[in-house]
C-alpha cells in the first residue's frame, strides 16, 4: 500500500524525520519498500492563468497565449495543447525553471514567435506517467504562487510490502493507529457527524447468503451533481496512493476506501430495476464489468449484487458497466458491506481479477466500520456534489458476523515461545497500546482484541504481538543446548557427495539443469518414456518434467559448443519424474562428455574420448560402492546401438544407461562432435558393500597368459563369464592385455590375450596343478565359444 | 734409480691428465700398477739390491705408487663428477610447461554453498532429509496452514500438475513429512530444488532452498535468534550485524525476516541493498501451533523454530554474482569460476 506522508502526518506526527518513520514502519513489521517524492526535482513554476489566446501566424497547431503569471506584465508564451483556452489556469514554467530531467527553460522563438516560459502538463511536471494537454488548476488557484506549494508537493509517498495478516493497516487510518502505537502517541479515528436525512425513499435489500454477507448498508441519495469537480486536496491524496481521479462519485467512494480501508461502490439507482439482493450467481449468469470485462459466473460460489432482474456486480470484486455511475447519473445508490474473508478469497483471482476492494475484503475489514464509512461517503457526496440523502437501509446477519473472542494469554508461555521473562505490567502496558482490552486472570490474561485487529485469535497472536511491540531487536539470543544423540555413520550406502567429488576429479564439472524441459527434447531423447506435463508453464521450453537429466545436460552441453567450447564435460543429480507419486520421482546421476580426452595439452597426443572412457568413468564410480556390475550391449533410443550398453548389478537390476548419443539426435541436436552419456539411478547405485576380510596366501601367485582365438561378435564378458562358469576356485583374476585383429589372425577372428591369474591359500601351485586349471578353462571355451589358443 | 722413479711418475701423472675418461684412465692403472705395470716391475728389482738399501728404496717405490694413486683417485672423481654434470645437464627440461594428461573440475556453486551449510549445521547435530519435488497440497499447502484461497498462497505462483498435485513452492513440506516420521526431539535441515511460476531477472522458476527447524520441549525464539546469527556469522565468516524483523508466514508464529547488513558495501548503501544498507536473507519462526496440530505433535509439550533460505541468493552474496540466471545457464565460463 502507497501512501502519503504528509496525509498520515495530519493524523498522527511523531517528532521524528522520514527515515526514523519508515525504519519504525519496517521494523514494526509494516515493511516499506520504497520512500519516493510526491512528485520529481523541479523549480520555477507558478500558478498561471491564460488571458488571451491567438492563432500563431506561422503554425496551425500552435497557439500564441498572454499568461498572466503575478508579475507586474503578463507574459507571452507559445504553446501547442489543444485544451488552451482563455480564463483557464495552468502551471506556467518561467524563463528559468528546471523541469524534471534538469530540462531548463529558456527564451526561445517559435517559428518567429517569442516564448517566455512554457505551459506545463502533468506529465512535463513528473506528476503522471501520460498527459493530454494541460494540468488543469482549479478556477480559485491563486496566481503567481509557486506550484510546488500549491500542490503541496513536498511529500513523500511511502509503499509498505503489507503481509497478509495486516490487512488493519490497509488505510491510512490503519497506518496512523500503527504509529500511534508505536510512538505512544494518541491516536482516535476521524469522528463522522451523521448527515441529516431528507427522504425517506430507499430499495429494499435481501441478502439471500448472510455467510457470505453478515452486514450490507444501502443508501439512495438522490439530485447529485456526478459532474462535479474533484477538489484538488482529494485529487492529489487519491494520485499519491496510487489511485486514478475518476470523477467526484467514484473518487469519494475510493477516498474513503483509502482513508478507512472500507471498499463502497456507487450504482446509478436509474439503471437499477427493482430492489437489490445480494445472492450467490446462478450458474452461467453474464454480465460486463467496469473494466468491460465479459464475465460469465462457472461456480455457484460467486457472490454477487443482483437487481430485481439480473446481476450487476461482483460482490466486493467490482462492479458492473451497465449500472455505474457516470456523468449523467443523477441518483445513486451507495453500498457500504462486510463480506466475509472466508467467501472472499480466491474469488476476484477466480476471474483474473484484483482490485483494491476485492484486495481488502479477502484480508478482512473490520466488520463495525461500515456505518462509519457510509455516513462518510455521504458526507463528502453532499458536500462536493450535493443530492438530498436517504435513510440508510440495513441487512445484518448477526449471527454470521465475526465474533470477538477473548483469548486467554499466559505469562509463562509468553516466557517459553520467546524466551525473556516479561514483566506482567510490561505485557499489560503492550496489550492496552494495541487496543486490547485485557482482564487480569491468574498468571494469565483473558485479552479480547479490536475489531481491526481480526487477524488476533490465538496466544501465539498475542505472544507475536507482544515481541513485536517490544522489539524483535530487544529480544535475547541464546545458543542451542538441547538433548543430542551421536549422530550416525551408516557405511552400506554411498554419500553422493563422494561420487561428486570422485567425478569433479576426473575433470566432470557439475551442472544444474532444470526440471522441466521441451517437450520436443524429452520426446527425442526418451520416446519411450511417458512425462507428465505442467497445467501451467512458464513457457513452452520449461513445459515437461524430465524422466531423464540427460534433456538438460544435452541443451547445457549445446549451449557452450555455441560459445566456443570444443570439449565438454558436465555431469548432474537430481530427480526425474515417471509420475507424480513420490517412488516416480527417482534421484538420478548423469554424465555427457563431448570433444578430446584431455584439456588442449602439449604433452599427449589429441585422442576424441570414446566409449571406453566413459565406461571408464562409471567403472570407478561403481568402484567406490565395491559391488560388481555388468554391461550388457542393449538398445536405447536415444543412443548408438552398437555403442551403448546397460549396466546392471548381480541381482540383474538395472542401475541405468552408458552410451553414444544416436547420430541421428547429434545431428539433430547441432553437435558436430560424437556426445557420450550416462546415466545411472542413485537408488541402486549407492548401495556399498561393506568390506569383509579374508586372510592373505602366503603362497606365491602364478600368472598364465592365453592367446584365444574367437570369433569377431563373441564379447568378452562371454569370454569372461564362460572362465567363471568352470567355478575354479583358484583363478583369483583375468586379465585381458590386448586385443588383436590383423595379420595371422583369420578375417572375422581376434586374438584376444588373457592372464589367468592363480593362487592357492595352502600349498604352492605345482605345475600339474596350473596346466589341469588350465586345460579344463581352455576346454570349456573351445566347447562354449568355439575359442582357439593361437599358435 | 730415483730419478727413473722420478721420470716414471712424472710421465705416470702426464697419462693421468690427458685420460679423458674413466676408461682410459683404468688403462693407465694397469699400465703403472698391474702385472706388468712400471711400478710393478720397480717392486721386483727390488730383490736385487743389497739388503740395506732394499729399505730405503722400497719406501721410494711406495711414496711414488702412493702419490700415482692419490692422483688417478682426484682424476677419476673429477671424471665421474664431469660426466654427472654432463648427464644433469642434459636431462635438464623446462619445468614451467604444465603438467600432463587429465585436469580437474568443480562443483556447482549452489552444491558448494549448500555444503557449506550443511557443514555448519551438521556440528550441532542437524540431520539432512529430502522429500519429493511433485507434492501433494496437503504438505505444500494445507497442513502448513495455508488453506486454500488463503491470501499467502497468492504469494507462491505454484506450478501444478491437478488440482492437488504441484510442484513444492519451498521446502517447508519436508518440515511436515519428518515430523510425521518422527517423534521429537527433531533436528532437521532439507535442502533441496523450489519451483515458482515466475521469471524475470530476478526470479528463475526453479531455485534452491534449505529448510532448518527444530522441535524440542524448551525451544524459543531466543534459541532461533542465537542459530540464525551464529549461522551468519560463520557462513559470511565475519560477524556480521544481523536484524530480526516481524513478518509473516502461515505457518510460524512469531514469524520474522532475517536482514544481514548489507556484505556488499558493509552496510553503507550501495545498488545491492537498495541502499537501505540491509539485505533480507532469510524467513523464520516459532512453528505455528496449527502445524503441530496436523502432525499430531503436542503444542504443550514441545515447541519449535523453524527457518528458510534460498540457496542462490546466499551465493550470490557470498561470491559477488550478479545474476541469477546465470545459476542455470551452465556456461562453462561461469561454472569454472568457482573450481
Amino acid at each position: 500500500m502507497q501512501f502519503s506522508e504528509a496525509w498520515l502526518r495530519e493524523l498522527v506526527n511523531p517528532n521524528i524525520d522520514t527515515n526514523a518513520l519508515v525504519e519504525q514502519l519496517t521494523m514494526a513489521g509494516l515493511e516499506v519498500d520504497s520512500v519516493l517524492p510526491a512528485a520529481a526535482d523541479f523549480s520555477g513554476v507558478v500558478v498561471g492563468q491564460i488571458s488571451k489566446v491567438i492563432a500563431h501566424p506561422d503554425a496551425d497547431k500552435l497557439r500564441v497565449c498572454t499568461v498572466e503569471v503575478g508579475q507586474d506584465e503578463p507574459l507571452q508564451i507559445v504553446c501547442g495543447a489543444s485544451n488552451v483556452r482563455e480564463g483557464l489556469k495552468i502551471p506556467a514554467a518561467l524563463i528559468g525553471a528546471i523541469l524534471p530531467g534538469d530540462f531548463k527553460i529558456k527564451k526561445s522563438k517559435l517559428r518567429g514567435e517569442a516564448s517566455y516560459g512554457m505551459l506545463c502538463s502533468e506529465k512535463e511536471l513528473g506528476l503522471a506517467a501520460d498527459a493530454d494537454g494541460l494540468m488543469e488548476l482549479a478556477e480559485d488557484a491563486p496566481v503567481g504562487a509557486d506550484i510546488r506549494d500549491y500542490l503541496a508537493l513536498n511529500d513523500q509517498l511511502i509503499e509498505v510490502d503489507l503481509t497478509p495478516n495486516r490487512a488493519d493497516c490497509l488505510s491510512i487510518e490503519g497506518v496512523a493507529r500503527e504509529v500511534a502505537l508505536l510512538n505512544q502517541l494518541p491516536f482516535s479515528v476521524l469522528e463522522v457527524a451523521t448527515t441529516p436525512v431528507d427522504h425517506q425513499e430507499s430499495l429494499v435489500v435481501k441478502v439471500s447468503s448472510p455467510e457470505a454477507c453478515p452486514r450490507y448498508l444501502g443508501r439512495l441519495i438522490k439530485g447529485v451533481n456526478a459532474q462535479s469537480e474533484t477538489p484538488l486536496w482529494m485529487q492529489e491524496r487519491l494520485r499519491r496512493s496510487g489511485v486514478k481521479s475518476l470523477g467526484a462519485v467514484v473518487d469519494i467512494t475510493n477516498y474513503v476506501l483509502l482513508e478507512m480501508g472500507q471498499p463502497l461502490h456507487a450504482f446509478d439507482a436509474a439503471k437499477l430495476n427493482g430492489n437489490i439482493e445480494v445472492r450467490m450467481a446462478a450458474e452461467g449468469e453474464s454480465f460486463s464489468l467496469l473494466n468491460d470485462q465479459e464475465i460469465k459466473t462457472n461456480t455457484q460460489t460467486t457472490l454477487v449484487i443482483a437487481d430485481a432482474e439480473n446481476a450487476l456486480a461482483l460482490a466486493g470484486v467490482m462492479g458492473g458497466k451497465d449500472s455505474a455511475v457516470s456523468e449523467s447519473t443523477q441518483d445513486i445508490f451507495l453500498e457500504c458491506a462486510f463480506f466475509a474473508p472466508l467467501f472472499m478469497m480466491g474469488k476476484a483471482r477466480h476471474y483474473g481479477l484484483h482490485t483494491d476492494s476485492s484486495h481488502r475484503f479477502e484480508r478482512g475489514v473490520d466488520a463495525e466500520l461500515q456505518n462509519r464509512a457510509i455516513e462518510r461517503a455521504t458526507q463528502l457526496i453532499v458536500e462536493i456534489a450535493g443530492g438530498s440523502v436517504g435513510v440508510i437501509t440495513e441487512a445484518i446477519s448477526e449471527k454470521n458476523l465475526p465474533k470477538r473472542v477473548p483469548v486467554l494469554l499466559r505469562q509463562q508461555r509468553i516466557k517459553r515461545i520467546l524466551g525473556v521473562e516479561l514483566p506482567a505490567a510490561d505485557v499489560e502496558e503492550i496489550l492496552q497500546r494495541l487496543g486490547m482490552s485485557v482482564e487480569k486472570q491468574d498468571e494469565a490474561w483473558l485479552v479480547t482484541p479490536p475489531g481491526f485487529r481480526f487477524d488476533i485469535a490465538i496466544e501465539a497472536d498475542l505472544i507475536e504481538e507482544i515481541g513485536r511491540i517490544y522489539g524483535y531487536n530487544n529480544l535475547p539470543k541464546s545458543s542451542l543446548l538441547m538433548r543430542s544423540a551421536l549422530s550416525q555413520a551408516p557405511e552400506a550406502v554411498l554419500p553422493i557427495d563422494q561420487i561428486k567429488d570422485l567425478l569433479v576429479a576426473r575433470d566432470y564439472q557439475e551442472a544444474i539443469t532444470y526440471s522441466f524441459v521441451d517437450e520436443d527434447i524429452q520426446k527425442a531423447v526418451a520416446p519411450n518414456d511417458t512425462y507428465i506435463k505442467l497445467q501451467n508453464p512458464i513457457s513452452a521450453d520449461l513445459a515437461v518434467m524430465r524422466t531423464t537429466l540427460w534433456c538438460g545436460l544435452l541443451q547445457a552441453a549445446s549451449y557452450n559448443t555455441k560459445r566456443q567450447q570444443t570439449r565438454v564435460r558436465f555431469f548432474e543429480t537430481g530427480q526425474r519424474f515417471l509420475g507424480t507419486n513420490a517412488d516416480a520421482q527417482e534421484k538420478m546421476l548423469a554424465g555427457l562428455v563431448l570433444g578430446s580426452v584431455n584439456a588442449e595439452q602439449w604433452g599427449e597426443p589429441v585422442r576424441k574420448v570414446d566409449f571406453y572412457d566413459v565406461k571408464a568413468d562409471v567403472e570407478a564410480i561403481c568402484a567406490l560402492t565395491a559391488y560388481e556390475v555388468q554391461f550388457v550391449a542393449a538398445q536405447h533410443p536415444a543412443l548408438h546401438p552398437g555403442q551403448s550398453a546397460e549396466i546392471k548389478n548381480r541381482e540383474g537390476v538395472s542401475l541405468g544407461w552408458v552410451g553414444m548419443l544416436h547420430p541421428t539426435l547429434e545431428k539433430q541436436l547441432g553437435f558436430d562432435n560424437s556426445v557420450f552419456l550416462f546415466e545411472l539411478s542413485q537408488e541402486v547405485l549407492l548401495e556399498r558393500n561393506i568390506p569383509a576380510f579374508s586372510s592373505l596366501s602366503k603362497f606365491p601367485s602364478v600368472r598364465r597368459d592365453l592367446a584365444l582365438l574367437v570369433k569377431e561378435e563373441v564379447p568378452f564378458q562371454e569370454i569372461k563369464n564362460c572362465i567363471d562358469g568352470c567355478q575354479e576356485a583358484l583363478i583369483k583374476d583375468i586379465k585381458v592385455f590386448d586385443i588383436y585383429r590383423g595379420q595371422g589372425v583369420e578375417e572375422g577372428y581376434k586374438s584376444v590375450a588373457l592372464a589367468l591369474i592363480m593362487q592357492n591359500t595352502t600349498e604352492t601351485l605345482v605345475d600339474s596343478d596350473i596346466d589341469a586349471i588350465v586345460n579344463k578353462v581352455l576346454d570349456a571355451l573351445s566347447r562354449n565359444i568355439s575359442a582357439k589358443l593361437r599358435d | 734409480m730415483s730419478s727413473t722413479l722420478e721420470e716414471i711418475l712424472a710421465q705416470a701423472i702426464q697419462a693421468i691428465e690427458a685420460a679423458n675418461d674413466l676408461q682410459a684412465l683404468d688403462q693407465i692403472r694397469v699400465q703403472y700398477l698391474g702385472k706388468k705395470g712400471a711400478f710393478t716391475l720397480q717392486m721386483k728389482e727390488l730383490g736385487k739390491l743389497e739388503p740395506e738399501q732394499r729399505r730405503a728404496a722400497g719406501q721410494a717405490i711406495n711414496q711414488v705408487k702412493s702419490d700415482f694413486q692419490n692422483t688417478l683417485e682426484a682424476r677419476k672423481n673429477s671424471l665421474q663428477q664431469a660426466a654427472l654434470d654432463a648427464r644433469l645437464a642434459s636431462e635438464t627440461i623446462d619445468v614451467t610447461l604444465p603438467g600432463r594428461g587429465q585436469s580437474v573440475a568443480g562443483l556447482h556453486p549452489v552444491t558448494l554453498t549448500l555444503r557449506r551449510i550443511s557443514k555448519i549445521f551438521s556440528s550441532v547435530g542437524f540431520k539432512v532429509e529430502e522429500g519429493p519435488e511433485i507434492e501433494d497440497d496437503y504438505h505444500n499447502f494445507e497442513a502448513l496452514n495455508i488453506p486454500s484461497h488463503h491470501p499467502a498462497r497468492a504469494m507462491h505462483d505454484t506450478f501444478y500438475f491437478d488440482a492437488h498435485t504441484l510442484l513444492r513452492t519451498h521446502t517447508s513440506p519436508v518440515q511436515v513429512r519428518s515430523m510425521e516420521k518422527y517423534q521429537p526431539p527433531l533436528k532437521v535441515l532439507a535442502p533441496g530444488r523450489v519451483y515458482r511460476c515466475d521469471s524475470d531477472i530476478t526470479h528463475t522458476p526453479m531455485f534452491h532452498q534449505v529448510e532448518g527447524f527444530v522441535v524440542d520441549e524448551n525451544v524459543s525464539f531466543a534459541d532461533l535468534k542465537g542459530v540464525v546469527y551464529e549461522f551468519l556469522t560463520a557462513f559470511f565468516e565475519k560477524d556480521i550485524q544481523v536484524r530480526f524483523r516481524p513478518s509473516y508466514f502461515p505457518f510460524t508464529e512469531p514469524s520474522a525476516e532475517v536482514d544481514i547488513e548489507c556484505v556488499m558495501c558493509d552496510g553503507k548503501g550501495c545498488r545491492v541493498c537498495s541502499h537501505t544498507g540491509w539485505l533480507e536473507v532469510m524467513g523464520c519462526g516459532m512453528i505455528h501451533p496449527e502445524v503441530f496440530k496436523s502432525v499430531n505433535i503436542d503444542t504443550e509439550a514441545f515447541t519449535g523454530f523453524a527457518f528458510g533460505m534460498g540457496v542462490e541468493r546466499l551465493a550470490m552474496l557470498r561470491y559477488g554474482i550478479n545474476d541469477l540466471r546465470l545459476f542455470f545457464e551452465n556456461d562453462l565460463k561461469f561454472l569454472e569460476q568457482f573450481n
